[in-house]
């Protein structure tokens, strides 16, 4: 930005004066539009700290009046929260191994040349454009038929795979040098080596992207979990949230301490890894 | 680039596994089991269902319950995809634009909805929306307005899980078209400038004919994202009421696995990737002919 400013030092006074109110305005309006969007989610915070008397209360409070723990003490004593989370996190773990997967295929569309290649990348180019209304059936009667419905397994291995994240490993890893590789097999690296040791550490910028959303789809996954798990000893925050929404409707305070331990550990992963997130998306190929 | 023979599919083996099994394999599956008559006594034992034909298609046609769904999933798309491309698009534009410290503060309020779980996020506005104790009804009330059924009438209950999406949906594509402001050079802009063109003018002129392509994308994506509306709908009113906010996917999910008509929902799964792939393949042959002039 200093670029711009001795322009605006030489323009004329009233020129200058346009310009501040310009951008004053433009900021009024940012920070309108930023502080509505971010309400839903302050209100839920607020909510999770009342007690269930001023939660219904109208009028609503901005602020709990008397803030008490109470709600979260109840998710985890009275209703199977601990549980839940525990699910969550295993959830969120098996998808690592989504993430491994990925990179392994990546790596051998970018820098291996072979029979059917062509053909396989097709293959997963095709997956993106196949909706999961589509596969919801029948990879349930598939999990079925392979025992894994009920299973935590069965909840992660739907989504353990994308095909777009197949292709943003491997859009990135093409651009590693093939002389770096050489060098590599050259010092006596075998391929496996080569692949953990050169290729997964020059690919940070995109493992950490692909990691960062592996995290947020596993933990918000809604669909698998309300199909394949239908014992509530394998509910994940998601599908026991949308129950305790149909048994406790009277219960606001209570609804929004078990929303707010759904969504804040996602914002926190979110603030921390912002970059990577927005940086993915540069990367994608979006030009 | 390395010729041999094993290793290369060693390395895709796990991945294509998982996107057979499950990108692919269910498509097959899906077209079997649309010629069935497979319910809860077919899950049990393959030897209950039967082979019908087409006779699930031809039911569909005539399910009222399926044009309406048909209906409001149109009705979705409409209203939906202008109101997230829009705003998406004007609340980069004005982030872009002005690059302080404070406005860069400002980006992560705008992303962090899109992060956010929905089944949280639906109990969080359906406590805004609530009837008797809602936020809404009462800033409603402060200005002599009556309550308002928010989720319970059904034209209001559209537009009110719809809301939720739209607020929802639009800071992946924020996301996606500052990436792409990013991309036009700094010297387009200045150099519009120094020809005397000023900030409207210059996006007019300059950034949002650069920014086709990424308009054309969040359309194509946005209106894919419509066309399969599920997750808002489901939690905050199940689809009702009346069937007012039943979209496809909900008439899919209540067909496949309340009523556990397999087979006739996954004749409707099918109907519904025949529609989303027509409408996006129209959409791709307009913006060929718009590049072409």
């Amino acid at each position: 930005m200093s670029s711009t400013e001795p322009r605006i030092r030489r323009s004329r006074p009233p020129e200058v004066r346009r310009r501040l109110a310009i951008s004053l305005s433009v900021g009024l309006v940012l920070l309108v539009g930023a502080l509505t969007t971010a309400f839903p989610l302050l209100w839920m915070l607020a909510g999770s700290f009342k007690p269930q008397r001023e939660a219904i209360d109208f009028p609503p409070t901005l602020l709990p009046q008397e803030p008490t723990l109470a709600n979260y003490l109840r998710l985890f004593t009275e209703l199977d929260f601990g549980r839940y989370l525990l699910n969550t996190v295993l959830v969120v773990l098996i998808g690592a191994f989504g993430l491994l997967f990925m990179a392994m295929a990546g790596y051998a569309f970018a820098k291996y040349r072979f029979r059917g290649r062509d053909g396989l990348f097709f293959l997963v180019l095709a997956t993106l454009m196949i909706p999961v209304q589509v596969t919801m059936i029948p990879t349930y009667l598939i999990l079925n038929g392979m025992k894994l419905t009920n299973t935590l397994v069965g909840i992660a291995l739907p989504t353990l795979v994308s095909g777009f994240g197949v292709f943003l490993f491997r859009q990135f890893m093409s651009t590693i040098p093939d002389e770096v590789l050489e060098a590599a097999r050259v010092d006596g690296a075998g391929e496996l080596r080569t692949f953990v040791q050169i290729v997964l550490p020059m690919s940070k910028p995109i493992l950490a992207v692909q990691a960062v959303l592996a995290f947020i789809t596993g933990w918000n996954s809604f669909l698998w979990p309300l199909i394949i798990a239908s014992d509530q000893k394998l509910y994940t925050l998601s599908v026991g949230l949308a129950l305790l929404n149909q048994q406790l409707a009277v219960d606001p305070a209570l609804q929004m301490a078990a929303a707010s331990v759904m969504v804040v550990p996602v914002l926190l992963v979110f603030v921390v890894f912002q970059r990577y997130v927005v940086q993915g998306f540069a990367l994608s190929g979006l030009k | 680039m390395r010729r041999t023979t094993l290793v290369p599919y060693l390395f895709v083996t796990p991945a294509m596994l998982l996107l057979l099994a499950f990108g692919v394999l269910p498509i097959a599956v899906a077209a079997v089991v649309s010629l069935t008559d497979m319910n809860i006594s077919g899950l049990a034992n393959w030897r209950n269902v039967e082979f019908i034909g087409g006779a699930n298609y031809v039911a569909l046609v005539a399910d009222p319950d399926f044009w309406r769904a048909l209906g409001n999933t149109g009705l979705f798309v409409v209203v939906g995809v202008p109101a997230i491309v829009l705003i998406s698009l004007g609340v980069a534009l004005l982030l872009d634009g002005s690059d302080s410290r404070f406005a860069r503060a400002l980006r992560s309020f705008y992303f962090v909805p899109a992060v956010t779980g929905i089944v949280a996020i639906s109990l969080v506005w359906g406590y805004l929306y609530n009837t008797q104790f809602g936020l809404f009804n009462w800033l409603l009330s402060l200005v002599g307005i009556p309550q308002v059924q928010w989720l319970s009438d059904p034209w209001l209950a559209k537009f009110s899980v719809a809301l939720v999406a739209v607020w929802r949906g639009t800071g992946l594509n924020i996301i996606i078209f500052l990436a792409a402001l990013q991309g036009i050079p700094r010297e387009y802009r200045e150099a519009a400038a120094l020809d005397g063109a000023g900030p409207w003018r210059t996006t007019r002129s300059i950034v949002l004919p650069l920014l086709g392509f990424a308009i054309f994308f969040v359309t194509v994506t946005t209106t894919i994202a419509w066309l399969q509306f599920f997750d808002e709908p489901f939690v905050l009113t199940d689809g009702g009421p009346l069937g007012a906010t039943t979209s496809m996917s909900i008439f899919l999910y209540k067909e496949g696995f309340r009523l556990n008509q397999f087979g006739y929902a996954s004749a409707g799964s099918l109907v519904l990737f025949a529609i989303i792939a027509v409408i996006t393949v129209i959409q791709l042959r307009l913006r060929r002919r718009d590049v072409e002039y």
